[in-house]
């Protein structure tokens, strides 16, 4: 479905990304993992056109969007939820499900907003409050829940968990696997090495800019390199 | 002696040059809320929608009868359109190629184009002082007959009018319309803003537009009220609507709507108690208290945010 080949990505002169080749399927959940700088949220950025890629193409359903803009991209199929959720905090919660749908037909924004609201009840119960007054797991489901008002068929999620209590990071996952029992496609980053390679059909293992290891969500977790370096011995 | 009906007065006037100083100061600081940066040819922008205006009138009345309303109605239309596509101008050819760059860059190009649509206005027009016809005539008096008689004109009631009603029609289309909801969402967050989809390319060129779209308003009215004009027109006037744009809080609406009114009344008190000489001073006086001791301006407050 989604398809990067051999991507390099560059902020100004330095190079974030050295040519890195991911290979996402229709309806698994794939997760990339790493840590702090690998250039995780920079390989996610670039699906999105910011930054482009320098050099590589992304394909995403057959169609190279390497050099689409960003707005365009995001029209295609794909939504985000990105690093540090990003809710704008100046609207409310309503508003800022109704931004998610921007592109998409009143009839639309009405069936989606129903569908978020029963994903989280807890969005319903705040529809009229701002959402910078909401707490950050609040703010997180309302990040997932505005990309879902795009209806979208892959769905990338950065960081979900950062910040988050243990109980509401478990719900969040729960979310996760929700999301791809309706037929969206999840690409996940993550921190939280285990619960993402739990989660996962497949994973990546991303390191300073390239790709060191590639297998299934069940075989990474047995790996011995990836629980040396990222599940903690 | 205090003159209760010369205070009223000079409360009237100040009115309604304030509200049409808030008609330019809404330009101002919707675009400072989207881009952080100020349009400093927006002066000459509703200098353009002054002359426009006058161009049409005149133009209408050589086909003399016409109904006087429709005559205001076509040429604030017409004025509106030509400001407006001067305002997508502005944006296209003095902000987005420089985006990104270093601040003081689009600065400089946005003086460069203020600099070049006030001298295409000398060349085109002349440099002289037009008179622009007071169309609008006649009025109401009260007061004491021995004492002071305060009047408010027509005009001056015109003025509050059409300013109550773009700024109802402005407040609606920020926080009801798709457009005017996207303005905040790409003003908190561009680059969220673009995650979701949203062209914020043209949501930026609309926030110039209305803008533009206001000015040109404030020129007709302005225009009318002062009865001349000249290429100069935008340039006080673009000044003072900035300050009335900080006063208030730049990047708040409501903030320089209520700048621009106490602008406009501190000015019309300096010149009838004091000495109209000392009109301006006053003005840029209150600029520079304000940034020295409230530099977030009277509604401006810093985001509520949690993380």
């Amino acid at each position: 479905m989604l398809s990067l080949e051999n991507i390099h990505t560059h902020y100004g002169k330095i190079e974030a990304l050295h040519g890195v080749s991911v290979e996402v399927n229709e309806g698994e959940i794939v997760s990339l993992i790493g840590a702090n700088g690998a250039g995780k949220t920079t390989l996610l950025m670039t699906i999105c056109g910011d930054p482009q890629a320098s050099a590589g193409r992304v394909l995403f359903q057959g169609e190279d969007i390497t050099h689409k803009p960003t707005s365009d991209i995001m029209r295609s199929g794909i939504a985000i939820a990105p690093e540090g959720r990003r809710v704008f905090p100046g609207l409310t919660v309503e508003e800022n499900l109704h931004m998610g749908g921007f592109f998409t037909s009143k009839d639309e924004i009405r069936r989606n907003q129903k569908h978020v609201f029963e994903l989280f009840p807890r969005l319903a119960e705040r529809k009229n409050q701002r959402a910078g007054t909401m707490s950050g797991g609040e703010q997180q489901m309302l990040a997932i829940g505005r990309a879902l008002m795009a209806k979208p068929r892959m769905m990338i999620l950065d960081e979900p968990s950062l910040g988050l209590a243990p109980l509401i990071i478990g719900q969040i996952f729960d979310i996760i696997r929700t999301l791809r029992d309706e037929g969206i496609t999840v690409f996940l980053v993550e921190q939280n090495a285990k619960q993402a390679l739990k989660l996962a059909d497949r994973g990546y293992v991303l390191e300073t800019g390239r790709i060191r290891l590639e297998d299934t969500g069940a075989n990474l977790l047995d790996n011995e390199e990836v629980q040396q370096a990222y599940l903690g011995g | 002696m205090f003159d209760e009906f010369y205070f009223l007065q000079q409360l009237i006037n100040g009115l309604t040059v304030g509200s049409a100083y808030a008609l330019i100061a809404i330009g101002y600081t919707m675009v400072y809320g989207i881009i952080g940066m100020i349009n400093f040819a927006h002066g000459e922008i509703y200098m353009i929608g002054a002359y426009t205006s006058l161009i049409v009138i005149t133009g209408l009345a050589a086909l003399n009868p016409v109904w006087l309303p429709l005559v205001l109605l076509v040429a604030l239309i017409c004025a509106m359109i030509v400001s407006s596509s001067m305002g997508w101008a502005v944006e296209r050819v003095a902000y987005r190629p420089v985006r990104g760059q270093h601040r003081l860059i689009p600065l400089i190009s946005a003086i460069g184009m203020s600099i070049f649509l006030q001298n295409y206005v000398h060349l085109a027009q002349g440099s002289r002082n037009i008179g622009f016809p007071s169309l609008i005539d006649g009025g109401f008096t009260f007061g004491t007959s021995e004492g002071f008689q305060t009047t408010i004109s027509n005009m001056q009631l015109t003025i509050f009018a059409t300013t109550l009603v773009c700024m109802t029609l402005l407040s609606l289309f920020i926080s009801r319309s798709k457009t005017g909801r996207a303005c905040r969402a790409v003003s908190q967050d561009r680059k969220m803003s673009s995650l979701l989809g949203i062209d914020t390319n043209r949501i930026i060129a609309a926030t110039f537009v209305i803008g533009a779209a206001l000015a040109a308003v404030a020129g007709l009215l302005l225009g009318m009220y002062y009865g001349s004009i000249d290429p100069l027109f935008g340039f006080i006037a673009g000044l003072k609507a900035f300050t009335a744009a900080v006063l208030g809080g730049i990047g708040s609406i409501p903030g320089a709507m209520l700048g621009g009114l106490i602008l406009g009344v501190a000015e019309s008190f300096t010149a009838g108690y004091l000495s109209s000489e000392y009109k301006d001073v006053v003005s840029f006086s209150l600029l520079i208290l304000i940034l020295l001791f409230r530099p977030t301006g009277l509604l401006g407050k810093p985001e509520v945010e949690k993380i």
